[in-house]
């Protein structure tokens, strides 16, 4: 974070303000609970017991879209769900982020037919991309994290 | 914002004419969505409620939500190559969906499975059910409000996880079971992780029961919810735990034996009431008797060839393929052209953790089949879904959508 002590012992650290908002945001960053297929059943084994992504700060999986941060797009979007799946991404507020997870939502998977969108950057802009068919648990968190590593990069354009 | 726009219907209540009650269209009544995105829908659900205050007087599933076209893809592909495809079908019951389209292909050629493979593919979909309704438990329970459940089973969820990925190198989309036996046989770590399991599970079962089965709040929220009466049950189609909650004894691994199920001694509970709580019972039975059949295939697992050696229809052994001209031209042959089953139609039925899951082959004698139906049982619940659910509070119909236990991708495909 690049915190530097210059005031001695007064318990005060200067840090530029871009470093202390990224970090705050990427220490609480709530995903929607948006389960489409299989990978949502991957998605619920790291939410629970044994991989447990509340430690990544994400303990709460927020079913409505006004509150949360990141929709994991976990498993295949058909042509008559994208219209939903774009319309819960414009109703998310401001900063948020998508992880597309699994091979499906990438790029259609093994599903290269008439009814699966092939991969969901044609709806909405992804941020990381998660392979597997699905996806194990360590590689979404190890997706989420590289999502972390992404947004401390981000600049503040608008100081208002 | 143009969504929030877009989310306000502007249609014409009129247009629901036939859907909804005259009540609705006269305004009495109110008509409201529910879902796609919902947290209790299981998946990709979506429910046009009519409300009357909290009532709910009609309920109108619309699915395909997660429509995949599986079925449609499968006619392009060889036989053997559609085998994964099923997997991604009822994603909690991998095994069980391989099962029924192995045994469909394997009717269609008449093609004999080793004891061997039989009983390692009972040992193996058994851990499946155990495995999808743990996942069954934890959601139905998070849905009423007990969190902790959920927490729980995934927990002992991971280790059946564990030995999925010994048996075939993937934790849930195994593609494990192949025309004609298995894709490989079972490596030597997998029978001490199955008794380890064994072991552990029937006190955490204990553990759930604790929880849930006198808790007064769950009792509340599921006894006397959801009530299908033995007609109704039988006249809607539903199969599985949704009949055998209303008191019918119909398990087709008892009333129609398949992969040497009639070898095991198990039970097949029933319920009495018809209600949320006795399908709850039936299903945390289920997974005790699951166990008991685990712990049998386990046991007496005979020795032998893992699959069978038709050599026009399974792939040689590997090992032969350097040494054998024949071997490496079936190979080829089947790698490349696919096998080719005799003209015919069948149609198999396996006993999915849902109900009654059907397999309905026709071929052509070419390498790819002519038709692939699916009857899934998470469908056939959905259309009783309307039936169970008049007449409760809109609270109540989340308890509901999870006593049928559908999984959208089964009812979609």
């Amino acid at each position: 974070m690049g915190v530097t002590s210059k005031l001695g012992d007064l318990g005060i650290v200067t840090v530029r303000l871009e470093d202390a908002v990224n970090w705050a945001r990427t220490r609480a960053m709530w995903p929607m609970l948006f389960g489409l297929a299989c990978c949502a059943i991957e998605m619920m084994s790291t939410q629970a017991s044994v991989y447990d992504l509340s430690r990544f700060g994400m303990e709460l999986m927020r079913p409505s879209p006004r509150q949360s941060d990141l929709m994991i797009v976990a498993g295949r979007v058909s042509r008559k769900m994208a219209p939903v799946l774009r319309q819960l991404y414009d109703q998310m507020p401001d900063p948020k982020w998508v992880l597309s997870m699994g091979d499906c939502a990438s790029c259609g998977g093994v599903y290269n037919n008439y009814a699966i969108v092939q991969g969901v950057d044609e709806i909405v802009p992804v941020d990381v991309y998660v392979a597997g068919c699905p996806p194990r648990p360590e590689q979404l968190i190890h997706g989420i994290i590289t999502l972390h590593e992404r947004v401390k990069q981000e600049r503040i354009t608008d100081w208002a | 914002m143009s969504g929030l726009q877009d989310s306000v219907w502007a249609g014409d209540i009129q247009q629901l004419k036939g859907l909804v009650s005259e009540r609705a269209l006269n305004g009495e009544t109110i008509v409201l969505n529910m879902g796609p995105q919902h947290p209790s829908t299981h998946g990709v659900l979506r429910l046009m409620l009519e409300l009357d205050g909290e009532t709910v007087v009609t309920c109108v599933p619309d699915i395909g939500y997660l429509h995949t076209g599986i079925e449609k893809n499968m006619e392009a592909k060889q036989y053997e190559k559609s085998i994964t495809m099923t997997d991604r079908m009822d994603y909690l019951n991998p095994m069980g969906n391989n099962l029924a389209y192995c045994l469909a292909i394997e009717k269609i050629i008449d093609l004999d499975v080793p004891l061997r493979a039989q009983y390692l593919r009972v040992l193996l979909t058994e851990l499946t059910r155990i495995n999808s309704h743990l996942v069954w438990l934890g959601t139905h329970a998070l849905d009423i409000g007990a969190m902790s459940v959920f927490l729980y089973c995934f927990r002992e969820r991971e280790k059946l996880q564990d030995i999925f990925e010994i048996v075939s190198g993937q934790r849930m989309m195994t593609t494990y079971f192949r025309p004609g036996g298995l894709w490989r046989d079972v490596p030597e770590e997998f029978e001490p992780a199955v008794r380890d399991f064994i072991s552990y599970f029937p006190a955490r079962i204990e553990d759930y029961e604790r929880l849930l089965t006198d808790n007064p709040l769950w009792l509340d929220r599921t006894q006397g919810i959801g009530f299908l009466s033995a007609q109704d049950a039988v006249a809607l189609g539903c199969t599985g735990p949704t009949l055998r909650g209303s008191g019918i004894n119909w398990d087709i691994r008892k009333a129609l034996p398949y992969s040497s199920y009639e070898h095991f001694e198990f039970d097949v509970p029933l319920g009495q009431h018809g209600d949320v709580y006795d399908r709850y019972l039936i299903r945390v039975e289920e997974m005790r008797q699951s166990l008991r059949i685990v712990q049998q295939a386990l046991d007496s697992l005979p020795d032998g060839p893992f699959r069978s050696n038709n050599r026009k229809y399974v792939p040689p052994p590997r090992s032969e393929l350097g040494t054998s001209m024949e071997a490496l031209i079936h190979h080829f042959k089947l790698w490349t052209e696919g096998f080719r089953p005799p003209e015919g139609e069948v149609y198999v039925r396996v006993e999915s953790p849902r109900g009654e899951l059907g397999c309905y082959l026709i071929s052509d004698g070419s390498p790819k089949p002519w038709r692939v139906h699916f009857r899934t049982p998470s469908f056939i619940h959905l259309s009783a879904l309307p039936h169970l659910a008049k007449g409760y509070l809109i609270a109540d119909l989340v308890g509901i959508i999870g006593t049928i236990d559908i999984v959208l991708g089964d009812a979609d495909r």
